[in-house]
């Protein structure tokens, strides 16, 4: 039971197809659950599957069969009003190339998840921005325009953007994929910060070995099935 | 929720300073097509205003008359017998009964009486005689009361030369202008008339009317109506016509109908008598209309076009939004409320340029012989034209943003996001 309270995040039996151009089951009969606290990478091959269980994952995708459940709450089959709330309030993304808005400033890329979920004032939320700013030595960057800043610098906000609304789970994909190595070490040493200092629940896709093998569990895919986890 | 809204105002504002340029030129055809609008319905309708007071600003909403001609219930068809019989009678003349209308007095008190009417105005047609030396010009002068024909029939506005104030005296006439270049006859010059029954009297010139009809201008001149009953050898008491103004002018047929039998008179109303003009007016304002709004309709594929692009430009951005938690539905309101801030600022933008053109097409000089009232192109102001143009610019950038929303709200962020 006490083992139950702490899921967050449970995938029961997922399939999923892709029937262009032929019918290709891409995930088989995936199950795991992911508990409080847990830093978990998902890695295998290219085309095992992976980020496509990961978009299943984040409520994004609803073409599948099987169960989902985030919080202990079924969320499969749910309107997409409500899965929009759920990823607003439960879940912080962190991308491989869709970082930030560039229309906005780095500050307002931030409170932009916290303004949609409402629950403090614009001067509450600026003041959690800048604190998260401060965890990843950005603060000084933050009335800059998005696209002002570098690759790793974007994916630092990105990662702030996606604690704005202290997520109940941080999902990536493939966060660390498109920077060279010291931006990739930077950001996977922030992920680590984050796992051990606040006890963040993360998610992340990759490929990378060396992410994986600082991650305090890691789920193996191939050819479309968890090999181990 | 309030919340919400002012979060989807900032990021439509955000989208829409990206890419301000083309939103820019999106609400300057909106301006474009509302100043068309504007300007072009006020015009229009400035022109209609001014060509139909030509003639229904004078022409009186009923007349009663009595109109010479053969008795309706002949002698024979009273006569018991012959009822239901065809009755076969050659030359039947007009009746003797006189122009005059019978009981006058009592008729225009009912009248004025009538919570329906504006206003009351006693005339007296009468055919006469111009004699310029030998030879004697047909004309029609028309006995008036000078002070109600000028509050109600706006009698003033076309004595183009001379005094109108002058016509109250006895033996004075405003001629025609028409008449008055055909007896070489100058203010202040005294003109011969010579009425049916053959009374001379001389009548002094102080004035010109222009009615802008050359025909009405080269028959018809003005007397004061005791001047007209003096000349006539009438009694004061006799009046040939009772003109009447309506408040409301679509009352004046069934009005007419009405008091005719009441009163057992002729009466004339303007509609049957001008139903040309009522058919101009409207032809002239429906194509107006429809110019004025095919502008709005193709500003309107303008702005589609253009958040239709920007839709495509900004998939990423629309992508991160849901994948942060914005719904469907937050997107569609995100770009309905882009397609409307142009409309908004367009169409604001463009009544103001369309007030402002009007403006400048009121100073545009615009003087014509058969137009002596009008100095510079005539424009209606009428707020109604605002308003339509208002409405009409929201309404059409809102379904011009209909669509593009529609497609922007269904974008599917994993899509986008792998894509990559």
């Amino acid at each position: 039971m006490n083992q139950k309270a702490q899921s967050v995040l449970q995938a029961e039996d997922i399939d999923k197809y892709f029937f262009s151009p032929v019918k290709n089951q891409v995930l088989k009969k995936v199950s795991f659950t992911i508990n409080r606290g847990e830093f978990v990478s998902v890695v295998g091959k290219s085309g095992c599957g992976k980020s496509t269980l990961l978009y299943i994952l984040s409520t994004m995708d609803t073409d599948y069969q099987g169960k989902l459940h985030l919080d202990q709450e079924l969320i499969t089959g749910k309107p997409h009003d409500y899965l929009a709330r759920i990823r607003n309030e439960k879940i912080g993304f962190v991308f491989q190339f869709h970082y930030l808005l560039n229309e906005f400033s780095v500050l307002e890329n931030i409170l932009i998840p916290g303004l949609k979920l409402g629950k403090y004032s614009r001067e509450e939320l600026e003041h959690r921005a800048m604190e998260k700013l401060k965890i990843f030595e950005m603060e000084e960057h933050a009335l800059k325009k998005a696209y002002q800043l570098s690759g790793g610098q974007k994916q630092r906000v990105a990662i702030a953007r996606a604690l704005i609304n202290d997520p109940l789970l941080i999902m990536g994909d493939e966060p660390t994929g498109n920077l060279d190595k010291k931006n990739s070490d930077i950001v996977f040493n922030k992920f680590k910060e984050l796992a051990e200092e606040f006890n963040q629940t993360m998610l992340i896709v990759t490929h990378d070995p060396e992410f994986a093998a600082g991650t305090s569990r890691i789920i193996e895919m191939e050819d479309g099935r968890v090999i181990k986890s | 929720m309030k919340m919400k809204w002012s979060l989807i105002f900032e990021i439509s504002t955000a989208l829409m300073l990206a890419r301000f340029k083309q939103t820019a030129i999106a609400a300057v055809g909106v301006l474009f097509s509302i100043t068309m609008f504007v300007a072009l319905l006020g015009f229009m309708n400035g022109l209609n205003t001014m060509l139909d007071g030509l003639v229904l600003n004078r022409t009186p909403h009923i007349r009663f008359y009595n109109e010479i001609k053969p008795n309706p219930n002949q002698p024979i068809d009273q006569k018991g017998e012959f009822a239901g019989a065809w009755n076969v009678i050659r030359s039947i003349k007009p009746s003797t009964s006189r122009l005059a209308i019978h009981n006058a007095s009592k008729i225009i008190q009912d009248l004025e009486e009538d919570p329906r009417v504006l206003g009351v105005s006693r005339k007296i047609s009468s055919q006469v005689f111009f004699n310029v030396g030998t030879i004697d010009l047909t004309g029609l002068v028309n006995g008036i009361d000078v002070e109600k024909e000028t509050q109600l029939f706006a009698f003033s506005d076309y004595v183009t030369a001379g005094n109108l104030e002058e016509l109250v005296q006895n033996n004075t006439i405003i001629l025609g202008k028409g008449l008055a270049d055909r007896m070489l006859a100058d203010i202040g010059d005294v003109v011969q008339v010579t009425t049916s029954q053959g009374n001379r009297i001389q009548l002094k010139v102080v004035g010109y009317y222009q009615s802008g009809l050359g025909d009405f201008d080269n028959a018809n001149s003005f007397a004061s109506i005791t001047t007209v009953q003096k000349m006539l050898g009438e009694p004061p008491s006799f009046i040939t016509d009772i003109q009447v103004k309506l408040k409301n002018l679509d009352l004046a047929p069934p009005m007419a109908r009405e008091l005719e039998t009441i009163y057992e008179i002729d009466a004339d109303d303007i509609q049957t008598v001008n139903a040309q003009f009522e058919t101009g007016t409207q032809i002239r304002s429906l194509i107006s209309y429809a110019v004025g709004i095919t502008l709005l309709v193709v500003s309107g594929f303008g702005i589609y076009n253009i958040l239709n692009m920007m839709i495509y430009e900004k998939l990423d951005t629309i992508a991160i939004l849901k994948a942060i938690g914005f719904s469907g539905s937050d997107v569609n309101r995100i770009f309905i409320t882009i397609a409307l801030s142009i409309g908004l600022v367009g169409g604001t933008l463009g009544l103001l340029f369309g007030f402002l053109a009007c403006l400048g097409i009121d100073q545009v000089p615009f003087e014509t012989e058969a137009l002596p009232t009008i100095k510079t192109f005539p424009v209606d102001y009428n707020p109604k034209y605002y308003l339509i143009g208002g409405i009409f610019s929201i309404i059409t950038t809102y379904l011009a943003g209909y669509f593009p929303a529609k497609k922007a709200s269904g974008v599917d962020p994993v899509d986008i996001i792998r894509g990559k």
